[in-house]
């Protein structure tokens, strides 16, 4: 198993640092924006926003190259949402990538918002597919990665999928085609937070172990610590370079990242936060940036 | 967040939504205990979801019966297969998900491994219609549509507590396959207040009136009560054939109502394509009974993300909505004179 830690990022690099911590610093105003949007609603998928707000940060302010005021753009990135529960941490991010105005989020799951509680690609601009029912992605992927090949566009196509999606036969089915089809254009993000709906994924279908599964489907597989910027940013510009085959990098991430008393909260797939625990959460957020 | 004032609307707060109006009487999680008490009769009997127990009611079997549930993760085609395979060797599973993964995702399994075969499978959705403010992944506005055309499966649309609870003994019953529209959670308790039993296939008329025939089923049935309750209060006389069993369709109770003058209307929580109204109208034209019918149902379209009671105003399902559409349809009822008919219509000739 590749696994990238800090560690192992070559020292000395000052270039490298100052990114990691510029990243850090988006990654923690993408959880702001996740709570600020969590508390309009009062409830829902904020743990899981703030267990995947670093992996976002890397990929929105580090990786991906798009247009924020063109989200049409024919040479842009793509990034599927294939998870459309994941939208509060998606607009959270897209916030902060210039792509949708901060002000916008407070509308977050309301009536006529253009930021539903489940991303659409008919409600947002840089929302790129539908998500919501889950398991489509990575076949969605597999089309644009082929398309753009036939067409010779030089951009890249990621795919944000949660283990709650590796049930699904269908993530498979696409998986085998990304490498049948030597897809190195591919980038698949695997959000491993150990949860889903009915409980902890060991409980409702065992999916490890995971990097081997990837590696035995044809991909080149590498797993991280999703919480861990300097080993995210190592990991996706190591599988940048990467050619011949699709690439996946496995996250393991801890729900609620970033606010212990979320982090420490019994694991929920829909939380329920009190009112007053919304600007507990800030301030603990705020303390951690601190250290 | 900003410095402008917050424009406080309606949220969706998709998986608490609940479409019983404040204050109403509810029963919790009628299925997951009907199936409790049906287990209790029946060791046959097992429970399957799809990573949803907790969210389609099948929790509280799997609490109270854990050695007779199976988790199938979130993979509704294997939830099915597994199913049919399970009814081969002498079970009788219940398998829960949503209707929309049940219908759209795993419709092949449904269709091949548990109908074509008979396989006494009942498969419960739950979100049937719209009844989550979650956006057009979740609402099952075309269940119906796709699930009438297939062969063998009896089809039951329930309006609430009272017909879920007796509806699973009879699911289970039935010795072929089924597919239950499953309420969840709150769900309101209306039925025990008329003299009604749910009886697999047939319509039951909860009320008569000499002015409107509604003909409803699942949830519109409690708001066609509401509305002709309204409508009395006008003077207008309104009656109420319930109709849970959309397949098998008690065809004769629908052409005993619609021998009459009064105002047909349909009411379905479904696309106005493919669902009750369709099937009542073709009963009547099957028959070459001529009535209008007057569809409330949802329209051919995806529907939007937002508030359930926002959603149910929109597209007509309110109790509101349902009075004003009757009153209309009752004031431009005049029919439509028959025959002779217009010449037809010149041959279309390339
Ligand atoms: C095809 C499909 N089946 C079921 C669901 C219902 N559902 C929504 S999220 C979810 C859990 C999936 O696991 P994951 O995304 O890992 O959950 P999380 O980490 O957010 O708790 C389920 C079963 C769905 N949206 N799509
Ligand atoms: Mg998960």
């Amino acid at each position: 198993m590749t696994s990238l830690t800090a560690a192992q990022v070559p020292a000395g690099t000052d270039r490298r640092s100052e990114r990691v911590e510029r990243i850090r610093q988006a990654a923690y105003r993408i959880r702001r924006n996740a709570l600020d949007m969590g508390e309009v609603q009062g409830q829902g998928y904020i743990g899981q926003a703030l267990g995947v707000a670093d992996v976002l940060a890397v990929v929105y302010t580090d990786q991906l190259r798009y247009r924020p005021d063109d989200p049409d753009w024919p040479d842009r990135d793509r990034f599927l949402l294939s998870i459309g529960h994941y939208a509060i941490a998606a607009y959270a991010a897209m916030a902060e990538a210039g792509i949708i105005p901060i002000e916008e989020l407070e509308t977050y799951g309301s009536d006529g918002s253009r930021l539903p509680m489940s991303a659409m690609a008919s409600y947002t601009p840089g929302m790129e597919i539908s998500g919501g029912s889950l398991g489509h992605g990575l076949g969605v992927a597999t089309g644009m990665a082929l398309g753009l090949r036939h067409l010779g566009n030089p951009a890249r196509v990621f795919n944000l999928l949660s283990d709650g999606e590796l049930d699904e036969g269908s993530t498979w089915e696409a998986a085998m085609s990304c490498a049948h089809h030597g897809l190195d254009n591919v980038t698949a993000i695997v959000d491993v937070n150990a949860l889903q709906a009915d409980g902890p994924t060991v409980g409702v279908l065992r999916t490890e172990p995971l990097t081997e599964k990837w590696r035995a489907f044809g991909w080149h597989a590498v797993r991280v610590d999703g919480n861990d910027v300097a080993a995210l940013v190592a990991a996706f510009d190591e599988v940048r370079e990467h050619r011949g085959s699709p690439s996946v990098v496995i996250c393991d991430t801890r729900i609620g990242s970033g606010v212990p008393l979320l982090e420490s909260r019994e694991k929920a797939h829909f939380m329920r936060v009190d009112e007053n625990e919304w600007q507990i959460a800030r301030d603990q957020l705020e303390e951690g940036l601190a250290r | 967040m900003t410095s402008t004032a917050p424009r406080k609307k309606l949220t969706t707060s998709a998986m608490i939504a609940s479409f019983a109006d404040p204050g109403q009487r509810t029963t919790s999680a009628p299925f997951g205990h009907a199936l409790n008490r049906l287990a209790e009769e029946r060791p046959e009997v097992v429970g399957l979801s799809a990573d949803l127990a907790k969210y389609t009611d099948m929790h509280v079997f799997r609490d109270a019966h854990p050695d007779r549930f199976f988790q199938m993760g979130m993979a509704e085609q294997t939830l099915l297969g597994a199913a049919a395979g399970m009814a081969e060797v002498g079970l009788v599973p219940f398998a829960s998900t949503y209707s929309v993964f049940a219908t759209r995702r795993a419709y092949d399994f449904l269709c091949l491994d548990i109908a074509e075969p008979g396989l006494n499978v009942n498969v419960v959705g739950a979100l049937p219609g719209l009844t989550t403010g979650y956006g057009p992944s979740h609402q099952a506005t075309e269940d119906l549509a796709i699930l009438r055309g297939c062969p063998n499966l009896t089809i039951v649309d329930p309006c609430d507590s009272v017909d879920i609870e007796q509806a699973v003994p009879a699911l289970a019953a039935a010795p072929g396959p089924t597919y239950l529209r499953l309420l969840r959670g709150a769900v309101p308790t209306v039925l025990d207040e008329y003299d009604y039993r749910f009886e697999l296939g047939k319509a039951a008329e909860l009320r008569t009136g000499r002015d409107v025939v509604l003909i409803s089923t699942g949830l519109m049935t409690m708001r066609a009560l509401q509305a002709a309750e309204r409508l009395a209060a006008d003077h207008v006389d309104v009656a109420v054939l319930h109709v849970p069993t959309i397949k098998p369709l008690d065809t004769e109770a629908i052409l005993r109502a619609a021998r009459t003058d009064r105002l047909l209307v349909t009411l379905e929580n479904h696309s106005v394509v493919g669902g009750l109204a369709e099937s009542v109208a073709s009963t009547l034209a099957f028959a070459g009974v001529g009535n209008r019918v007057l569809p409330i149902a949802l329209p051919d379209e995806f529907l939007a993300a937002g508030a359930l009671p926002t959603l149910h105003d929109r597209y007509g399902l309110s109790t509101d909505a349902i009075v004003a559409r009757v009153r209309t349809g009752l004031t431009d009822a005049a029919p439509t004179p028959r025959g002779p008919w217009a010449a037809d219509p010149a041959p279309a000739t390339a």
